[in-house]
């Protein structure tokens, strides 16, 4: 995309999730051309019904991910704060992964590569489609000088705290 | 290969603990499409020759799971279950919403294919092209919350182990059934999440006899590969845009039908039907908005409508219960059905059948036969085990849900659904009871009632349906009306959600079908040719029926009793059905759809559609 951005940030309203999956939808079509929920950078999770959520890069302030990567193969977007795949170099072994506090890169389904949210370039689809079905999961935010690591969570633990919040008490042992 | 389809169908063989994949010819796909109309054919090809010796509940009966060229594309994912019906001993295609037919394709299979019957308790585990027979000692006798819990924490352990690479992996879709289906009652549901079900037919008790507890399958790869992908993206986004007109389905889903449908059209079921009219505002939409709901907005793949809400009784006795809305069929089944008008009690005793497995509508509809009786004085307490079986009281109504569940006492012969219930109780009480039951060829009427006309139901929809009782199939003219079963077998066999059909044009679905599939379909061929086929194909088996039930459409093509006793109260009071026109109106829609005055499938219309060897089956019953 040629047209400059400012770095932005996805603010996320996780107990509103419908489940919809548009935006796995969403982010398959625009970067695989297909439907392919597994090679989405957005997954939506499902531990416990009632409890979706979609589970995606929140760019760090300290980006763990890009130091841990051995051959280089992450950078950050200056302009929009992303963390870019060189898919040329990325031999996929997972160290990402590890240093995520959340968990959050997933190999591509079919190639020997990791996927992680690109911000579609400045212009995210996902929160298109969410906020066109009004649920309004996802918004767009300019990217200040905040603790966003905080957000990086592993889909357990995103689940026990939002299955409280959703289901009260019952919440605990739902997972 | 047609584009859209995966391709291939998995074969599961239990007696064996074997699989294979097959192929389907594109002609035969061509033809039935999918889900519905392929579960038909599929059916009649393997057991058309023996239909009335095969038990539905025996190891020779096939269960399906069925996906569409549709599903995934289309938006609201659904798959579509289908055997041979314990309930009408017909063919019927039960759809339930969830991922698992996206899952499905995305592993390659545009369907799976059950036969035989387990020694021990099982599971079927896919993940893309691996596939386990895997045991379900374990989860046997789990209810619904656990089950689900139980597989999806094993299921990932399995894939996080074998697939270590991969990162986290997010669960598999699961079918499941609960301890109904495990107990071969026959309004047990094959089940989704919590609170999705498929339950007309009765799949979930197939899927017990064959202890088959659940399959839970993880697709790896993309959707199949389509025609037009531009054209499918245009269309999706069509879908999209109308349904996010409609205020109503989006803010309150089905669930402003409780109090509307009662209070306004006057065709809810109420205390078994002795009335279809209330004005309870205690079971207003506000009430249920302002409760119980803690969930705007739930769906399933890539719906834009999200008509779901999840509901949760926040204090009180009924605290901690959960379930969806519930929608307006269970609403009215376990609801007003049951004398019952607070969110709380509703959500509640809708939270206890989705936990035991039972399909709502049809437990709501033999629960409220079984409360007649006791109001009667039919059915003692002493014959319901201790249960004072009051209309209202809806713990009484739980405890007999559970001995329906479990088959406990008098739980055992209510779990045979209304209609065999019915013919034995009135055996043993030496009484005609068919009076009081209100189905139509072994399956319940959905919450739609007939008398007051100002429902969507004609008079004779139920009575000439293919699948009984079934709201979601009704009979109607013309032929290509959208509430005809003939249109709405389109959407049961290309397989997704029709509730984001409504307010698009009738032939929006053919042109999504082209865009996804390549093949032109108009409506026109669609209902005169593959519609037809596949109706025919239904009835034929219906028909055949055996072993313990077969249905004489001269008597079976019929209303129940009560829809032609006056209503009582309401708007409409004293408004009933005209016998003699449901006769006349018989008729003419045997004259349409090609059956002669017996309900029989003639001969020469038949032989017309490639059907010869249907043609030469119903000889015996000619
Ligand atoms: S589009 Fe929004 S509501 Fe739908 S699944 Fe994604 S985050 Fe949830
Ligand atoms: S969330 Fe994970 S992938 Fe994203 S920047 Fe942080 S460490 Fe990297
Ligand atoms: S911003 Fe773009 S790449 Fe990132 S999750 Fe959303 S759609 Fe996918």
């Amino acid at each position: 995309m040629s047209e400059k951005h400012e770095a932005i940030w996805i603010a996320r309203d996780l107990s509103k999730c419908s489940g919809c999956r548009k935006c796995e939808i969403a982010c398959s079509l625009f970067h695989e051309n297909r439907i392919w929920p597994e090679a989405s950078r957005i997954r939506v999770f499902m531990l416990v019904p009632g409890v979706e959520f979609p589970h995606f890069c929140v760019q760090c302030e300290d980006y763990p991910c890009v130091d841990a990567c051995p051959t280089n193969s992450l950078s950050i977007n200056k302009e929009t704060g992303a963390v870019i795949v060189d898919v040329n170099t990325c031999i996929g072994c997972g160290k990402c992964i590890d240093a995520c506090p959340g968990k959050v890169p997933h190999m591509h389904p079919k190639e020997n590569r990791i996927l992680i949210c690109d911000l579609c370039g400045g212009d995210p689809q996902c929160v298109k489609v969410c906020q066109e079905g009004l649920w309004n999961v996802l918004r767009i935010v300019p990217r200040g000088n905040n603790p966003y690591r905080l957000y990086a969570r592993t889909p357990e633990e995103i689940t026990r705290s939002l299955a409280v919040k959703i289901y009260g008490e019952e919440g605990e042992h739902l997972l | 290969m047609i584009p859209g389809y995966a391709g291939k169908f998995l074969e599961v063989n239990l007696t064996e603990k074997d699989f294979r994949e097959i192929k389907l010819n594109d002609d035969v796909l061509r033809d039935y499409v999918g889900g519905r109309g392929l579960a038909a054919k599929i059916l009649w090809d393997r057991l058309g020759r023996k239909w009335e010796t095969v038990d539905p509940l025996g190891p020779e009966n096939l269960l399906l799971f069925l996906t569409g060229p549709l599903t995934g594309f289309f938006p609201g994912g659904r798959i579509c279950v289908s055997g041979k019906s314990p309930q009408s001993n017909g063919v019927v295609g039960s759809t339930v919403a969830g991922e698992f037919g996206v899952e499905l394709k995305c592993a390659g299979y545009d369907g799976i294919i059950v036969t035989g019957t387990a020694d021990e308790p099982v599971y079927v585990f896919i993940k893309d092209a691996d596939i386990e027979i895997r045991s379900a000692n374990h989860v046997w006798g789990m209810d619904a919350k656990q089950t689900v819990s139980a597989l999806t924490k094993e299921c990932r352990e399995l894939l996080r182990t074998r697939y270590p690479h991969k990162g986290e992996w997010k669960e598999p879709s699961i079918l499941y059934i609960g301890p109904a289906g495990e107990n071969k009652v026959r309004t047990a549901v094959v089940a989704a999440k919590w609170t999705h079900a498929a339950g007309y037919g009765g799949y979930g008790a197939v899927m017990g006899a064959k202890k088959l507890k659940a399959i839970a399958v993880k697709g790896t790869s993309a959707l199949p590969e389509v025609a037009d992908m531009e054209k499918v993206k245009e269309l999706i986004q069509a879908v999209c845009d109308n349904a996010y007109e409609s205020e109503l389905w989006r803010r309150w889903g089905t669930g402003s039908g409780g109090y509307e449908v009662g209070a306004k059209t006057s065709s809810e079921p109420v205390r078994n039907w002795q009335e279809e009219w209330h004005d309870e505002k205690s079971f207003g939409v506000d009430q249920f908005e302002n409760r119980v709901w803690i969930k705007q907005y739930w769906g399933d793949f890539g719906c834009p409508t999200t008509c779901l809400k999840i509901a949760v009784v926040k204090t009180g006795k009924f605290k901690g219960a959960i379930t969806d809305n519930p929608d307006y069929e269970l609403q009215a089944y376990v609801g007003t059905n049951l004398g019952f008008f607070t969110p709380e009690e509703n959500v509640y005793l809708a939270s206890l059948v989705d936990d035991l497995g039972l399909c709502g509508i049809q437990t709501g509809n033999i629960l409220g036969f079984a409360a007649e009786l006791f109001q009667r004085g039919i059915l003692t307490k002493e014959d319901l085990g201790g249960i004072e079986l009051r209309w209202g009281d809806a713990e009484a109504f739980a405890a007999l849900a559970k001995k329906i569940a479990y088959r406990e006492g008098i739980g055992d012969i209510l779990a045979e659904g209304t209609y065999r219930a019915a013919l034995k109780l009135g055996k043993l009480k030496q009484l005609d009871l068919m009076q009081y039951a209100v189905q139509v060829k072994g399956i319940s009427i959905g919450a739609h009632g007939i008398r007051s006309e100002k429902d969507y139901p004609e008079i004779y929809s139920y009575a000439c349906s293919v699948q009984g009782g079934d709201h979601t199939s009704t009979a109607c003219m013309p032929l290509d009306d959208f509430r005809s079963e003939l249109m709405m077998s389109f959407n049961d066999s290309g397989v997704y959600c029709y509730f984001n059909v409504f307010g698009l044009p009738r032939t929006f679905v053919f042109d999504f079908y082209k865009a996804v599939t390549g093949i032109a379909l108009t409506k026109e061929d669609w209902v005169s040719t593959k519609a037809m086929s596949i109706l025919q194909l239904q009835r034929a088996m219906l028909l055949l029926g055996g072993p313990d039930m077969r249905w004489n459409p001269e008597i079976h093509d019929e209303n129940p009793p009560r829809f032609y006793e006056p209503l009582p109260s309401g708007p409409f009071k004293g408004k009933t059905v005209d016998k003699e026109l449901v006769k006349e109106e018989k008729r003419r829609y045997y004259e349409l759809v090609g059956w002669d005055e017996k309900g029989i499938p003639k001969s020469d219309v038949l032989q017309k559609l490639g059907l010869d060897d249907v043609d030469k089956a119903l000889e015996k019953i000619r």
